[in-house]
């Protein structure tokens, strides 16, 4: 019993992190139609940034935390003006393709950069952790689910509260409406690529302490992140959170019960096993084509 | 729907008459040279061994060809499947001492079943889904691969992989290699112009046209992924024959980005293109070898590569030399003449064809479509008009199986359609245009109309031999009055003429019954006029035809029954002339004082 509730609680701190990444995911899917396969590299490029910063200049944590924030900003404006907004009168076959190529180039690029080792980063806090009852919380762990839970409530008030939310809702419904009412569409989009590159961004430097910085850790999550948007529903906000809490403890319940070498696979099987018996998730992708 | 497995990619009938095997002659001589060549010329073994590579990569990469060029359907596990078929030779003849051939079959029969059962759990979705699991899928083979030692031997690979007795040499191996190159080739080339293929390119170019033309659209699919499954998995064994040696490494997810980096750069849509892109990628990095030494380089290059060739130079090398050629051709080639189209509907059920009762679409709240019964007769011409808003369009929507119907029930010449899927309809007799045109725009003329002359139940073509075809669709073309430029593509024909060649689709199929939406919408006055004259033309012949149209003048001309919406409802039923006088039809198009 010990052990499972310690599971647990291992478990929504590693889910928090998918469902940040899976957030990403579906913004840009809302904004653009088209699913963002180097979302998971956003986050690894974040952990090397802060490796850069933090570790190799030695400069202050929050410092280092801020510019590297600031770095996925500007890999956000990047990724869209070189990736996807040449393409994006095309059909979403060419996009998913070209971000795909994207993510071969920002994982192989850090790799001829930074060489296959992984990288350590601290945590933000000095103390390790807090014994509760017989659950110990790990500090970092502790800030994840603080964060996530941050930014959950933040996404709602950001799209539902405020002008600028209302109009890259707006632009997500309806790109034509929107812009003739005057909304820029492509600012729209410009700001939602810089928006999920720093939430990528934001889920990498969290979990980068927990798990080492590696090139492959950009992948990883991201797949996790994508069978947790299915899970959730594709295209919904509340079911990728959902999506991904619930596969963190799936995940971290497999690896002690089951198999640690699988570990990254249960994911998979509960994928195949939802896009079997409940292709539009938890609470259900709204799709409709009009003939 | 029966199970898609049942004749999974035999279902390819290549054309066996005399004069098309003495056409591609030059071909197979080509070929046995070809394969002459590698059996005689002496190679070193640095040489032997990019060439063997080269071979049994294009092979895995022409598999990429059928379903990301032909079918528009992405595969991220190439490798995946190459592994499949490479550890099944591996294990079998290094492991078990078991023949070579029953291997290479076994290696080809499990990349075809794990093919397929992706396929049919994921092909149903959208195609950020089918991306996402191949990924995954990839990511889970290569996990057992390093991980299940007691079968794979896990990281340190599998050595001693043997061959088959007749090809011990490796100049004999390459030989035969490069034979069953040349025999996928010819089969990956000549896919297009079968049914198969045509009607993966249907699915390509706009699934929703290809469903309500009649075509499986998901068991297509299924097809093209399974048949790219298994060309990765014969790749995959002949490559590990060739080697004798293979590690999970080989296998990774890496590698399929370098199958798709060579895919698209050669260019997606043609065997050509598959084998040059192969052929570029495999020789570069020789020549390149100093990049080699910084790891990532090699594939941080491939990257930026996908992304400039998606952007500068869509359909690759190959595509582009290509389309230059295709334009010359066209110029030079005269379609032959076609003999008169013959439309003989199929009267099966009594004097109604259709026969709509209580047919209700409710979107959320919104009724769209509320109770309306419609009963068309037989050989007239039948219209649906109504205010914008009124319901036409949907109800359309819901007779061609679009969207499902709330409730009600669909009756085509006796025949319940009402859950019947779009291409189960177009195969009990109806035919369908649309409002916004949804033509194969990367066809031509006469492929579009051969797709619809392919509708499963259609009388007039015989067997369905591919000569059969092309009479019945050159027919119907000349019908229209566009027989003489069959050959054209798409995008050439004007909007009128692009609207002419949907209907000579449709009719090519031999309809029982025509639906035709908004035919008149965007065309000027004159092509108005050549539409009425062809709509009576159909008619002269006995096919039903249902219009929707916004055109009173074409409407109350052409059709002798009218059935009125608004609101979603039926406010008005009869013979045209009544209808149209008729108090609440009038106040419903200039409202009521």
């Amino acid at each position: 019993m010990d052990l499972a509730l310690q599971l647990l609680f291992t478990g929504i701190g590693i889910g928090a992190v998918y469902a940040l990444v899976a957030l990403g995911f579906v913004l840009i899917f809302r904004a653009t139609n088209v699913v963002n396969f180097a979302q998971g590299e956003f986050s690894m490029v974040a952990a090397y940034l802060m490796v850069v910063f933090a570790v190799d200049l030695g400069w202050p944590y929050w410092l280092s935390f801020l510019l590297a924030l600031a770095g996925m900003a500007l890999l956000g404006v990047i990724f869209n003006l070189g990736v996807y907004y040449p393409l994006r009168h095309r059909t979403f076959l060419p996009v998913i393709i070209a971000t795909i190529g994207a993510s071969i180039l920002l994982a192989n690029s850090v790799l001829a950069i930074y060489g296959p080792q992984p990288q350590v980063l601290q945590g933000w806090f000095e103390t390790p952790g807090i014994q509760l009852g017989p659950v110990y919380l790990d500090s970092q762990y502790l800030l994840i689910i603080a964060v996530t839970f941050a930014l959950v409530i933040f996404n709602y008030w950001f799209f539902e509260k405020t002008l600028l939310g209302k109009k890259l809702q707006a632009t997500s419904q309806d790109k034509e409406m929107a812009s003739l009412l005057g909304i820029s569409v492509s600012t729209m989009i410009m700001i939602t690529f810089i928006y999920s590159a720093v939430l990528g961004g934001l889920a990498g430097i969290l979990v980068a302490p927990v798990l080492f910085v590696s090139i492959q850790m950009g992948s990883t999550i991201a797949l996790k992140a994508f069978a947790a948007t299915i899970i959730g529903g594709f295209g919904d906000v509340a079911g990728a959170i959902i999506g991904g809490l619930a596969l963190g403890v799936i995940e971290t319940f497999g690896a002690a019960y089951i198999s640690v070498p699988y570990k990254d696979g249960f994911a998979f099987l509960v994928l195949v096993a939802f896009l079997i018996f409940r292709p539009q998730g938890i609470f259900g992708e709204r799709v409709a084509e009009k003939a | 729907m029966s199970s898609p497995s049942e004749n999974m990619p035999v279902t390819v009938s290549v054309p066996r008459s005399k004069p098309l095997l003495l056409r591609h002659l030059p071909y197979f001589i080509g070929a046995a040279a070809l394969v002459a060549l590698a059996a005689t010329m002496q190679f070193d073994g640095y040489i032997l061994n990019i060439l063997m590579q080269a071979t049994t990569f294009a092979i895995a990469v022409f598999g990429l060809s059928v379903v990301l060029g032909l079918c528009g359907q992405i595969n991220l596990a190439q490798a995946a499947f190459f592994g499949f078929g490479a550890y099944a030779v591996g294990i079998g003849t290094s492991d078990y001492h078991i023949s070579y051939w029953f291997c290479l079959l076994a290696g080809c029969l499990m990349a075809l079943v794990a093919g397929a059962v992706l396929g049919m759990s994921t092909l149903r979705l959208g195609g950020h889904y089918l991306a996402m699991v191949t990924i995954s899928f990839q990511q889970i083979v290569t996990l057992v691969m390093i991980n299940a030692i007691w079968l794979t031997h896990g990281p340190d690979g599998v050595p001693r992989i043997g061959r088959p007795d007749l090809f011990q040499s490796s100049q004999s191996y390459l030989a035969f290699c490069v034979g069953m190159l040349a025999l996928v080739g010819y089969f990956v080339w000549h896919l297009p112009d079968t049914r198969l293929g045509r009607a993966m390119r249907a699915v390509r170019d706009n699934e929703l046209a290809a469903g309500v033309v009649g075509i499986d659209v998901f068991r297509t699919k299924v097809y093209a992924f399974a048949l790219c499954a298994v060309l990765g998995g014969l790749a995959g064994g002949l490559f590990a024959g060739g080697f004798a040696y293979v590690s999970p490494d080989q296998f990774s997810f890496a590698e399929s980005i370098v199958f798709l980096t060579m895919s698209l750069l050669g260019g997606v849509a043609s065997p050509i293109g598959s084998a040059i892109g192969t052929g570029l990628l495999i020789l570069i990095p020789e020549w390149l070898r100093f990049l080699k030494s910084v790891p990532g380089l090699y594939l941080a290059i491939y990257g930026l590569s996908v992304i400039l060739i998606i952007r500068f130079m869509p359909d690759g090398i190959w595509g582009f030399v290509a389309a230059a050629f295709e334009r010359w051709r066209a110029q030079l080639k005269t379609p032959p003449a076609a003999a008169a189209l013959q439309l003989k509907p199929a009267t099966v059920g009594g004097d109604i064809v259709l026969e709509v009762t209580g047919l209700s679409k409710y979107f959320g709240g919104l009724k769209a479509v509320d109770g309306v019964d419609i009963a068309v007769k037989r050989g007239g011409v039948h219209a649906l008009i109504g205010p914008n808003g009124s319901g036409k369009t949907t109800t359309l929507n819901v007779l061609s199986g679009l969207y499902k119907a709330t409730a009600g029930k669909i009756l085509l010449d006796g025949t319940d359609i009402t859950t019947m899927p779009p291409h189960q309809r177009t195969a009990a007799g109806l035919g369908r245009t649309f409002q916004n045109i949804r033509l194969f725009r990367s066809m031509t003329a006469l492929e579009n109309v051969e797709i619809g002359a392919e509708r499963p139940g259609n009388k007039m073509i015989g067997e369905g031999g591919d000569a059969a075809l092309t009479e019945r669709a050159m027919e119907a073309l000349t019908f229209v009055g566009l027989g003489g430029r069959a050959n054209e593509l798409i995008s050439g024909f004007s909007y009128g003429h692009q609207r002419l060649i949907e209907i000579a689709r449709a009719l090519a199929a031999n309809p029982t019954l025509l639906l035709l939406d908004e035919p008149a919408a965007g065309l000027n006055s004159t092509e108005k006029l050549e539409l009425h004259e062809l709509l009576k033309r159909i008619a002269a012949q006995g096919l039903t035809i249902l219009i929707i149209d916004h055109d009173m003048t074409l409407v109350s001309e052409a059709a002798q029954h009218i059935t009125v919406l608004n609101f979603g409802r039926r406010i008005a039923d009869g013979e045209s002339m009544a209808v149209l006088r008729h108090p609440d039809v009038v106040s419903a198009y200039l409202g009521s004082e």
